[in-house]
């Protein structure tokens, strides 16, 4: 039976908590229960989607791209198992480091890589994942980026032993984010200037987060990256030296 | 010291104490990832036998964690009361997990020895537990604090209201705080994780529920869960400060990677009690814990992590908290990989927890990439109710739109305290029936007729 007088029609405006769900007895009323349901399953299936990085290669034909795995042989072991997906898949490394820039002179070496993963959300990657580098690529004129490397079961620093394979002078990964009820396709992306495998901790990456077309747009989001990658450049550092609070507004971007 | 016991015909050694309570411990991924599980179930099972037969006295002659470069070892060793180990002095670990479910560990008797029992005693202990003995202890283990509300007492369910938003924004925790409040939650505190840890972000937070707290003579305590040197900030400049929190872990190492040690926690709880805002009592800490996050600070020196857990007790014991809460499914799968998991360390935490004399509640709770779900939720929660845990957390639709996890919403408080007959702290109850939030029947179905306690107070905030 409902009340006549809804006190709560006023309070769910000032926020996106799960307020004013009513009850039947102690219980949540069957539509409050399924929403939840629902949402969880969403940010579930996000997580265990299988990574389909060749799909996803595919779409981005564009541009020249490299499958990689981390030493995390499924997804189990990955959820487990940190340090494995923190690390190439020894056939993998070595497979790019038969790539490694061989430039001369002043050119040693990439100016950066960008590589794709699926963290702990395949979605993130399969819904957003195109359009965050198409956005990207454009704001790098000039830069001499090496191919884009698509890492399955893979978490951030696993981009380290990337640019460090590669000879790779930053590393930008865009990584599915862990999901939550709200969203479950945010990506993450983790800048790291000069990784060096197993040493670089985390203080030493700039990060830009959800983004998603309702969160972080991937256009503000490619703004962002590109203008900390050139102060990176400049700087020769990330991490919590390089502040991100107020970037300027790129020339021409 | 090696040890070893044959479990079938084969004969597993362990070179030392802190390798056998590693090996001993109910598989979790925490130790896997850290490399001290045992490799078979066969060798963990040898481990409890072998762990059986240590004498508890090996625990204060042999430090897991060095006493030298370790001021958690020294507060546990220089803090133990012999007195009050007299009774148990002689038993081994074994004899101690016998004693403890006899009929002549009473809940008196439990508390008279808390002082004597170190962390590294208790841990061992519950190992050698089933998840019913760690519920039948820890329902005899009663501790009792104050603040403006009594928690803890038998019988009694309080509940942490955590109206978190992603922005702080001051109006929508407001409205989170009176969903929960018309749900009768709010009694153990009222909580704010800040998404911000700012002094000026603080004082606004905590002087918005004060003015709350006031104008409807509610008792209750606000807390905002921000880094304690925060709050010794905010008290300079004169907040309302009623508890301080802190999250800390069991080695001075893991503490350092939280920014603090002992003598940071002590000026805070003496600026806090030196308040005096409580009425009923003057407990002014609140302590977050979680097993997994001495390993994930690379500080856990080789210990399993629920050992680490249980030493990060011992820490919270020496500052006479209010409330204690293991936040046991947070942490992720990489240190509880899934609900039984999840649900054997909330037991554990409770248990050994309530042993060392603190006021244990538990963040029933998972991530989106843990192998839980609500059921596995609600098995943990009533398992809880069940071994009288002093309060869980209540989130609204137990969606934690900050922190981006799931622990158990205003529904489920009501869910567990109606199935159990549990009912919240008496000051808060007698505030909720004089509200019209609580009926005759102590059920909490809010009048909301014009003129009532519960509406005035929803205008109130919604105005």
């Amino acid at each position: 039976m409902k009340d006549t007088f809804d006190p709560w029609a006023g309070l769910r405006r000032f926020t996106q908590a799960r307020i004013a769900l009513g009850r039947t007895g102690d219980a949540l009323p069957v539509a409050r229960l399924l929403e939840f349901q629902a949402a969880h399953a969403l940010a579930r299936d996000a997580v265990h989607q299988p990574f389909d990085a060749e799909g996803l290669a595919d779409t981005l034909s564009d541009h020249p791209t490299l499958l990689v795995r981390s030493r995390a042989p499924d997804r189990a072991s990955y959820l487990q198992r940190p340090d494995l997906g923190r690390r190439l898949h020894d056939d993998d490394l070595a497979l790019l480091s038969g790539m490694r820039c061989q430039g001369q002179g002043p050119k040693k070496s990439y100016d950066a890589v960008i590589v794709l993963a699926d963290g702990l959300s395949s979605r993130a990657m399969h819904d957003h994942g195109k359009t965050l580098v198409d956005e990207l690529l454009p704001r790098l004129a000039g830069w001499d980026v090496a191919p884009l490397i698509l890492a399955r079961q893979a978490r951030v620093a696993l981009g380290d032993d990337v640019a460090a394979a590669l000879n790779a002078a930053m590393v930008v990964m865009l990584i599915g984010e862990r999901p939550g009820l709200t969203a479950a396709d945010s990506i993450g992306a983790y800048l790291t200037f000069s990784p060096q495998p197993g040493v670089t901790r985390d203080a030493e990456r700039n990060c830009v987060s959800n983004i998603r077309p309702d969160g972080y747009s991937p256009a503000l989001a490619a703004d962002l990256i590109a203008w900390l990658m050139a102060e990176a450049r400049r700087l020769k550092l990330t991490g919590i030296g390089l502040k991100q609070d107020r970037p300027p507004a790129l020339p021409g971007a | 010291m090696a040890y070893s016991a044959t479990v079938g015909r084969t004969t597993y050694r362990f070179d030392d104490l802190k390798t056998l309570l590693a090996r001993a411990t109910p598989a979790r991924s925490g130790d896997l990832l850290a490399g001290v599980a045992a490799s078979s179930d066969a060798e963990r099972v040898a481990a409890r036998i072998a762990l059986a037969d240590v004498p508890l006295t090996t625990f204060l002659s042999e430090p897991l964690v060095p006493y030298e470069t370790d001021e958690v070892t020294r507060l546990i060793m220089d803090g133990h009361d012999g007195t009050a180990f007299g009774p148990v002095a002689s038993f081994t670990v074994g004899q101690l997990r016998d004693w403890l479910l006899s009929d002549a560990a009473t809940s008196d008797a439990l508390s008279s020895l808390s002082p004597g029992l170190t962390p590294e005693m208790v841990a061992a202990t519950s190992k050698l537990m089933r998840n019913q003995d760690l519920i039948t202890v820890g329902r005899k283990a009663r501790v009792v604090t104050a603040f403006r509300t009594t928690i803890g007492l038998p019988g009694r369910l309080s509940v942490r209201l955590q109206p978190n938003h992603p922005t702080d924004d001051p109006k929508a925790i407001a409205a989170s705080i009176l969903d929960g409040l018309m749900y009768g939650c709010g009694d153990a505190t009222i909580g704010i994780n800040p998404a911000t840890d700012s002094v000026g972000r603080c004082l606004e937070l905590l002087s918005m529920i004060d003015d709350l707290r006031r104008r409807f003579d509610m008792p209750v305590q606000s807390c905002v869960l921000a880094h304690v040197t925060t709050l010794i900030q905010v008290m300079e400049r004169a907040g309302p400060v009623d508890l301080v929190f802190q999250s800390i872990a069991g080695s001075e190492a893991a503490n350092r990677s939280f920014g603090i040690d002992l003598s940071i926690l002590k000026e805070a709880q003496e600026a806090a009690t030196s308040l005096k805002r409580g009425t009923v009592g003057q407990n002014v800490m609140y302590f977050e814990t979680g097993q997994g996050s001495a390993l994930s600070a690379d500080a856990h020196h080789g210990l399993d992590q629920q050992t680490m857990e249980v030493r990060a007790y011992a820490v919270a014991r020496a500052f006479d908290p209010l409330l204690v809460n293991t936040v046991v499914g947070f942490i992720g799968p990489e240190y509880l990989y899934d609900g039984k998991q999840i649900i054997r360390a909330g037991l554990e935490d409770h248990c050994c927890g309530k042993l060392l004399g603190l006021p244990m509640g538990v963040d029933v709770c998972y991530t989106n990439h843990a192998e839980a779900d609500q059921d596995d939720m609600d098995t943990l929660l009533t398992l809880l109710g069940v071994a009288g845990c002093s309060y869980i957390m209540g989130v609204p639709g137990a969606d934690d739109v900050m922190l981006s996890y799931q622990s158990t919403s205003f529904h489920d408080a009501n869910y567990v305290r109606s199935a159990l007959g549990l009912r919240p702290a008496p000051e808060f109850e007698a505030w909720l029936k004089q509200m019209g939030v609580m009926d005759g029947d102590a059920r909490i179905r809010p009048a909301l007729s014009a003129g009532s306690g519960a509406r005035k107070l929803i205008d109130g905030v919604a105005a």
